[in-house]
């Protein structure tokens, strides 16, 4: 027997297998699939204090091992994730959610996790400000220690739940970013968002992107992903969630042993509905492989 | 929403670049103006193909090569298996039909009309079909079509049946409602020389076909939805053109 249990912020996970946020919904799409209980737990659909619709379609782009997304938090907007969402959810996933907050401003950033804080099914808040797809929105947060610095320091003034701040790969110097949250007060970080890119249709010539660029993932980033995971557990105490073109098992092995106590999984979502139910249940096989008897032994400072 | 695996068992031309595939295999799950979407080996997205027809335990897909992935689809083998998502969108909504309902579909919009057109002549209605093509050679299902009801075809030069758009061959039709897939020019057309209710398939670069990524939403009238989920089929009065 192996053990894929991991402790993420004080929450047991049965295993290091969470649904990273806008490939996952509000979980119920996947519920028609398999029962998304087995899960670690999943990142909500990033939520914001208004509705939003995003930005202007085409916003999806085949690449090679990838896929290019601009979607721009489209959401119902806090109140109603509240009201309608949560309930719906409740239906068909027992246990404590992540949820994905974006915003435009450090207000509104605390407006909506003081209000998701209250929430009972709500485990942990991670905060977004990588969003590659907003302007002037959540990726100025994200490329800015100061700023990053700032709007953790103000949510964590509001909230009791564990904050996790999703970083964005779209930067110089990641480590620095990661610090600037964990010298503000957060609890862990995740990592790492999606790479700005961008592709031109030969026939058109013009972007097939209507927003010209987006957010770039897929198996394409893993290594980068990797890299950076490796990076910022290396320069940080808090955990760190490891994400970024993760699609097999094999893959969740080594973003741990890259230093992550948890991982996400993003784009596989979207080509195989089953992905992360495939690598939950692939894990003990690999785990054996590897000889690895617990998940536990490969996190640092375990 | 269902994932099967479906064996091709027949995949060739009806015009230079349009295809039909058959495929074999657990088809419960799919109802007229529903799409599958298709795991292409090399790939990364799945590609989103309309229901044309249903058998017993046969798929029948009508698509056109316009990029990478159809190209490849074109040269899939007889006896290759299909990882395939089945039972996704809305599809049409038979009970609106009335007694003559029309039915309008553009280039590569014409395959979904054909399961739609086979159900609604179950239902013993009267149906009139308009199909829309560039030219002559680009025609494909017009007999298939004639066993099912009146039909009219349109080519834009003229090389075959009434020269023009599909609006052109409208004149004279006394329908209850449409029923259309095509292109958006030709669905806005459709929708502005109508005075009667009707229904228009869109489509739109998804990322992954069953309501999860938000790729491929769009505004309506009754709010936003996904064209993948909610859509791809939406009633004339909720579109925002």
């Amino acid at each position: 027997m192996v053990d894929t249990k991991v402790n993420l912020l004080g929450i047991e996970l049965d295993n290091p297998i969470i649904p990273a946020s806008g490939t996952f919904g509000y979980g119920y799409e996947f519920a028609e699939f398999y029962d998304i209980n087995m899960l670690g737990t999943f990142s909500f659909k990033g939520t914001t204090k208004e509705p939003r619709f995003g930005n202007p379609t085409p916003r999806i782009a085949e690449c090679t091992a990838g896929m290019i997304n601009s979607v721009g938090l489209q959401n119902p907007g806090v109140e109603k994730v509240i009201a309608e969402e949560l309930p719906k959810l409740k239906k068909v996933f027992n246990k404590k959610v992540m949820a994905n907050v974006g915003g435009f401003s450090i207000d509104e950033y605390k407006e909506v996790c003081e209000k998701l804080d209250k929430e009972e099914q709500v485990g942990w808040i991670e905060v977004n400000i990588s969003c590659p797809n907003v302007h002037g929105g959540g990726m100025s947060f994200g490329t800015d220690p100061k700023s990053a610095f700032e709007v953790t320091k103000e949510v964590k003034k509001v909230t009791t739940k564990p904050i996790i701040v999703k970083l964005s790969p779209n930067v110089t110097d990641i480590v620095s970013m990661a610090k600037a949250v964990e010298d503000a007060g957060a609890d862990g970080v995740s990592l790492i968002n999606t790479l700005l890119g961008m592709r031109i249709n030969l026939k058109t010539r013009e972007p097939v992107i209507k927003n010209v660029m987006g957010g770039f993932s897929g198996p394409a980033i893993f290594p980068v992903a990797v890299r950076m995971v490796y990076q910022v557990a290396n320069a940080v105490k808090i955990p760190v969630i490891g994400m970024g073109g993760i699609a097999t098992a094999e893959d969740v092995i080594e973003m741990m042993m890259a230093g992550a106590t948890a991982v996400e999984i993003g784009a596989q979502n979207l080509i195989d509905p089953y992905a992360s139910k495939n690598i939950i249940e692939d894990l003990p096989r690999v785990m054996k492989k590897y000889k690895i008897t617990s998940l536990k032994e490969l996190i640092k400072g375990e | 929403m269902k994932q099967v695996f479906l064996k091709i068992t027949k995949n060739e031309h009806l015009t230079k670049d349009v295809l039909k595939m058959v495929l074999k295999g657990d088809v419960s799950d799919i109802k007229a103006g529903q799409f599958v979407n298709i795991k292409i080996e090399g790939e990364y997205l799945r590609r989103p193909i309309s229901v044309c027809d249903l058998g017993k335990n046969t798929l029948t897909l009508i698509y056109k090569v316009v990029g990478k992935g159809t190209e490849i689809m074109a040269n899939m083998k007889k006896g290759e298996v299909l990882d395939v998502l089945t039972g996704l969108g809305n599809g049409y909504d038979l009970s609106c039909a009335g007694e003559r309902p029309l039915l309008v579909g553009g280039g590569v919009g014409v395959p979904p009309l054909y399961l739609l057109a086979k159900e609604l002549k179950k239902q013993g209605k009267d149906i009139t079909v308009t199909l829309g093509f560039n030219t002559k050679d680009e025609i494909f299902y017009e007999k298939e079509f004639s066993k099912l009801g009146k039909v009219f075809v349109t080519t834009v030069d003229g090389s075959y049946g009434i020269k023009g758009f599909v609006t052109n061959a409208l004149e004279n039709v006394d329908a209850t409602y449409f029923y259309s897939c095509g292109p958006e020019p030709m669905l806005k057309a459709l929708s502005n020389a109508t005075k009667i209710s009707g229904e228009l398939s869109f489509e739109e670069r998804m990322g992954c076909g069953f309501g999860a990524c938000m790729g491929c939403s769009c505004k309506t009238l009754t709010g936003n939805k996904r064209i993948c989920k909610e859509g791809p089929v939406m009633k004339k009065e909720e579109i925002i053109w």
